[in-house]
């Protein structure tokens, strides 16, 4: 029941409304100036001579007949053959968040439950491994992998995210944990139960919301890793973020760029979907979880 | 009738092709990497078509990263491609750590029809067969220099300074004059008027930089004179932002690199007015001195020293078969070919003139890329004008003896 | 816990991060103490489409010998850490004897590259990091405000800059920023200033690069402390404002120190993404105007052609140790935290 002064338009909250959509035009407008510019030739949607050539298309009427085009996705799903590179994502996004939840979720519960000094140092020490630049790891991995022959394939570049996302991971789910009550598998222990039994019988039913929230993260961190992935998958097995840069990469040719644009949005979608999906369960992951630190 | 034609020309080819091409042992594995730029792809495709059937695994991977992983992808043994397609720089890279092989043996073999100038021999030995040319060199709007009354194409750094100026005083443009200055390329314009003003980087026959002198100050004020006419963004443009502002006739005098030149002229991209009054013309000279201020590069083929004798053949039998009369027709705009069979087009102009001048190669010197690094990252603070001409150049020497010590060369 | 229990349940994740973190870091550590060989040069004359020139090139055969005897390099101590390229001793010394006013030693010291990345470094993390928190929390609490209707689109809306790959997020901003793109001639109509771009000045290239940075990371923020909100609890709210407290006050006693270990989690996640800050650097092709501690490695690695492994690896173990530093707050607040928690 909202009371009456709840309900009346106050000053306070006019003035957050317009911060809020002020902040919404932030966020969305580069994202949907690349919506609408993906169907627009490159001359338009990077154009030097005038950038209002993006909204109406000028280069585009001209060099197709009408003012929107579908040249950037056919060129990148058709003749680059993209939906590859999405398999490959889908791949590689799929193992990376299923592994580092499963080991980070063991992890994570032990660093809660033991009060012992070494667990604290163990959460610093993972603190100070995310400090290392990934670039210098990476650079690191190369030749190793080339001499192993595992340079190239996906499972080297799974495990390889999985490890250097272990660190936020813990982090995350450790502080998750700490918020579980320690009265409910303490209690299944004293009934007889394992520690392992306690953890599955009384913590995993409990703590899906705080693992989906890290799976989240997981998520946007594999999905958008640049650096690993660009380094360490040959080209056959390449996900889409890689496979973007090559669009960008190759810009002798007129119109590649547009192929990356058009990649872009269309990977979007599925994200789309994903967080109107989860959003619910994201928001109430953090409420009941990391939130509390 | 015509299509019919061409369709019968093609089998023709097809037919005689198959009949001519020495592809080498058969069954092996052919591995090439490579940029990702049209050339490379003609060569690499054309490779592929001829002796792809003949072997038992061949795989053409174009990555716009080669350089980052090339060495460490070579040095295991059996090495990771069979042949990788370099330029001068990235030869040095990969020899300085011995993974390219010598090819006289396969040249013998395989390479009746190529060029001798095509060789890149070092020490008397073929480490590689370059395939293209490249190198900077003017670009001019003539349109433009008529209407601010600019007679002929500028030939000098001074006439292109003084063609800048009658535009910016006919208030045409405030700044005609674009130029490649981000990253490597900054390192790359210092090189360009170093030389050009005559200079050597290194003392001769040793690592010991020689930057900091007359020569090296001239070179930066010649520059410091073309970015006064630059768009102001100039220090972070590439060669991607330069070519836009041109095609989109922002720009009325441009250094760029030739490879640009066909993407620039053709209809793509641009309007009649850019493309019909552009013209390439060779690298402008300095202070009287003859030298265009440009380097001459290069794009070649190299076998990887980590792999059997019989892969290195039948690998490079396939590139030697690529690069030939018949390929070069089939991609004649695609780049500057040294191959036999070329008919240089308006793109290929630039280029060739400034060979002509007498224009340097980009130095093979194990030490160079950290010359050139140093003098990317140097460079900036005088171009911003924070910074004098002496200091900076003090700052490359500097940058660059810390690093050429940690890699052992001083 | 048990020690052997802890043992069996850590191990996993313990594992990865040994094997593919420490592992890699322990020799990076030693690498950095060593530099290569004496490269042994000989003189040769290389010939090409262009003509002959005489050159020297590294002779392999003498030089492969004295890897195979110490294939780390030669011994260089902590040499590599206080050259030119890092802590720079020597010169800083020199500047302090040389330079009479503090203005002059400081420009000297700039003009050093690692010093001239650690004041970007440092000025990118210490403005994005406070903006973020204190402008995600207004996001948050804004967007908690609104209708129940909204919140969905709101939420999904907020969290694209995190979503869009930051690699052609930043490259679309790049055009857009461009003196002929969107944002750009804007700025330059608001301003009425024609000449005005971002991409010219050092000055406009931090601005545009710690705009960028916010930007990109007001999501994360936003939705962690969005979450948060969830949980502050109602009564405690409705008490305050039964006591009286205007909105802004209950805000400020109640709201924000309830979310407080949340502002921990989120300032220590983004310092330390901050102080590694590197890819808008390189999307936005400003290293003439900025340049991070990583773009310094990277520069080391990627740029110097055959990387310099012992300088990369110094640079990568001095960000390290610069992460730890501004950590510390926060640490000591988390092992009070923990020695307050029975074992």
């Amino acid at each position: 029941m909202a009371t009456k002064a709840q309900s009346r338009l106050s000053p306070l909250k006019v003035v957050s409304i317009i911060f809020v959509i002020i902040w919404v035009l932030l966020a969305s407008f580069p994202f949907l100036w690349t919506v609408w510019g993906s169907f627009k030739v490159q001359g338009d949607f990077f154009s030097k001579a005038d950038w209002t050539n993006a909204i109406f298309g000028v280069q585009t009427l001209e060099q197709t007949g009408s003012r929107f085009t579908l040249d950037g996705y056919y060129g990148a799903w058709v003749e680059e053959e993209f939906w590859r590179s999405v398999i490959n994502t889908s791949i590689v996004v799929f193992f990376t968040v299923t592994i580092s939840l499963t080991i980070g979720t063991l992890g994570g519960y032990a660093l809660a439950r033991s009060g012992y000094k070494y667990a604290f140092w163990l959460l610093m020490v993972a603190l100070v491994f995310r400090a290392m630049p990934h670039i210098t790891l990476v650079s690191g991995y190369l030749l190793p992998f080339f001499e192993w022959n595992i340079w190239g394939i996906l499972p080297t570049t799974i495990i390889v995210l999985v490890a250097i996302n272990q660190p936020f991971t813990l982090w995350m789910l450790h502080s998750f944990f700490l918020n579980i009550p320690k009265d409910m598998d303490e209690a299944a222990m004293v009934d007889g139960c394992t520690r392992f039994q306690a953890f599955r019988h009384v913590i995993i039913p409990v703590m899906w919301p705080g693992v989906i929230t890290t799976g989240l993260f997981s998520f946007l961190l594999a999905y958008n890793d640049f650096t690993v992935t660009r380094m360490l998958l040959s080209q056959e097995n390449e996900t889409i973020i890689p496979k973007i840069q090559s669009f960008l990469g190759s810009a002798q040719v007129e119109g590649n760029v547009m192929f990356a644009v058009a990649a872009v949005v269309s990977a979007t979608v599925p994200l789309f979907i994903l967080v109107m999906f989860f959003q619910r369960q994201i928001v109430s992951g953090l409420t009941a979880g990391a939130v509390k630190g | 009738m015509f299509l019919k034609k061409i369709a019968l020309a093609g089998t023709f080819a097809g037919l005689m092709g198959t009949a001519a091409y020495a592809c080498g042992p058969s069954g092996e594995s052919v591995r090439i990497l490579g940029s990702d730029f049209p050339a490379i792809q003609a060569v690499s495709g054309t490779a592929q078509a001829n002796c792809g059937g003949d072997a038992g695994e061949f795989t053409v991977t174009l990555r716009d990263d080669t350089r980052d992983m090339m060495n460490q992808a070579q040095t295991p043994n059996p090495a990771q491609y069979t042949s990788v397609i370099v330029a001068n720089s990235t030869l040095t890279q990969l020899m300085n750590d011995g993974l390219v092989r010598p090819l006289d043996d396969l040249v013998a073999k395989y390479g009746q029809d190529l060029n001798p100038n095509q060789m890149i021999t070092i020490d008397g030995q073929i480490m590689a067969v370059a395939f293209m040319a490249n190198s900077q060199h003017l670009y001019s709007r003539t349109d433009i220099l008529e209407q601010a009354g600019v007679e002929g194409i500028p030939a000098t750094v001074d006439e292109v300074v003084a063609a800048a100026q009658a535009i910016r005083a006919a208030g045409i443009m405030e700044y005609p004059i674009v130029l490649n200055a981000s990253g490597w390329n900054m390192g790359e314009l210092f090189n360009l008027f170093y030389f050009a003003h005559g200079g050597e980087l290194f003392k001769p026959g040793s690592a010991e930089p020689n930057v900091n002198n007359e020569i090296g100050v001239a070179a930066l004020n010649s520059i410091k004179s073309l970015t006064e006419y630059a768009h102001p963004d100039h220090l972070s443009h590439a060669s991607n932002e330069t070519q836009g502002l041109w095609e989109a006739g922002q720009a009325a005098l441009g250094i760029m690199w030739g490879s640009r030149g066909g993407a620039i002229l053709d209809d793509e991209g641009s309007s009649p007015e850019v493309t019909e009054n552009t013209v390439l013309s060779a690298a402008p000279t300095v202070d009287g001195g003859s030298i265009p201020a440009a380097t001459l590069w290069w794009d070649g083929v190299t076998i990887a020293t980590n792999i059997s004798d019989a892969e290195a053949e039948a690998t490079f039998a396939a590139l030697a078969s690529a690069m030939s009369a018949d390929m070069v027709a089939e991609h004649n705009d695609d780049a500057i070919w040294l191959i036999d069979g070329y008919q240089p087009g308006p793109a290929a102009a630039g280029v060739s003139a400034t060979a002509q001048g007498g224009a340097k190669p980009y130095p093979m010197i194990p030490y160079v890329n950290f010359m050139h690094n140093a003098a990317s990252a140097e460079l900036a603070d005088f171009l911003k004008g924070d910074e004098s001409a002496e200091q900076t150049l003090s700052d490359i020497e500097a940058a660059y003896t810390t690093a050429a010590t940690e890699a052992g060369f001083l | 816990m048990k020690h052997k229990t802890f043992f069996w349940f850590i191990l996993p994740t313990l594992s990865a991060m040994l094997l593919f973190i420490a592992l890699p870091i322990v020799s990076v550590a030693i690498q950095s103490l060593y530099i290569e060989h004496e490269q042994v040069l000989v003189v040769t004359e290389n010939c090409g489409p262009f003509g002959c020139t005489e050159a020297t090139a590294v002779d392999l055969e003498a030089t492969a010998s004295l890897r195979e005897e110490q294939p780390l390099g030669r011994f260089n101590g902590l040499d590599t850490y206080t050259n030119r390229a890092h802590l720079a001793f020597a010169e800083i010394g020199e500047s302090w004897n040389t330079t009479e006013t503090w203005s002059a030693f400081f420009s000297e010291v700039l003009d050093l590259p690692f010093y001239w990345a650690l004041a970007f470094t440092l000025t990118y993390t210490f403005v994005v990091t406070p903006f973020v928190l204190v402008l995600g929390l207004a996001i948050a609490v804004a967007v908690n405000n609104l209708p129940k209707m909204f919140k969905g689109p709101t939420i999904f809306v907020s969290l694209l800059p995190m979503i869009v790959t930051p690699l052609v997020g930043a490259l679309i901003l790049f055009w857009m920023v461009d003196g002929d793109g969107i944002i750009g001639a804007t700025l330059q109509w608001i301003t009425g200033d024609p000449t005005l771009s971002l991409k010219a000045t050092t000055s406009l290239n931090w601005v545009m690069l710690i705009v960028y940075g916010i930007w990109s990371s007001l999501p994360f923020a936003f939705i962690v402390f969005y979450a948060g909100l969830q949980t502050v609890p109602s009564e405690t709210m409705e008490a305050a404002m039964i006591d009286g407290a205007s909105k802004w006050q209950s805000m400020r006693h109640v709201v924000v120190p309830h979310l407080m270990p949340l502002v921990i989690f989120i300032s220590l996640i983004q310092l330390m993404d901050n102080f590694r800050v590197f890819e808008p650097i390189i999307s936005f092709q400003a290293e003439a105007h900025a340049r991070s501690l990583s773009w310094i490695i990277y520069n080391d690695l990627i740029e110097a052609g055959n990387p310099l492994y012992g300088s990369a690896g110094a640079s990568s173990i001095l960000t390290i140790i610069g992460v730890a530093f501004l950590l510390v707050p926060v640490l000591i607040r988390t092992w009070r935290d923990f020695n307050s928690k029975p074992v």
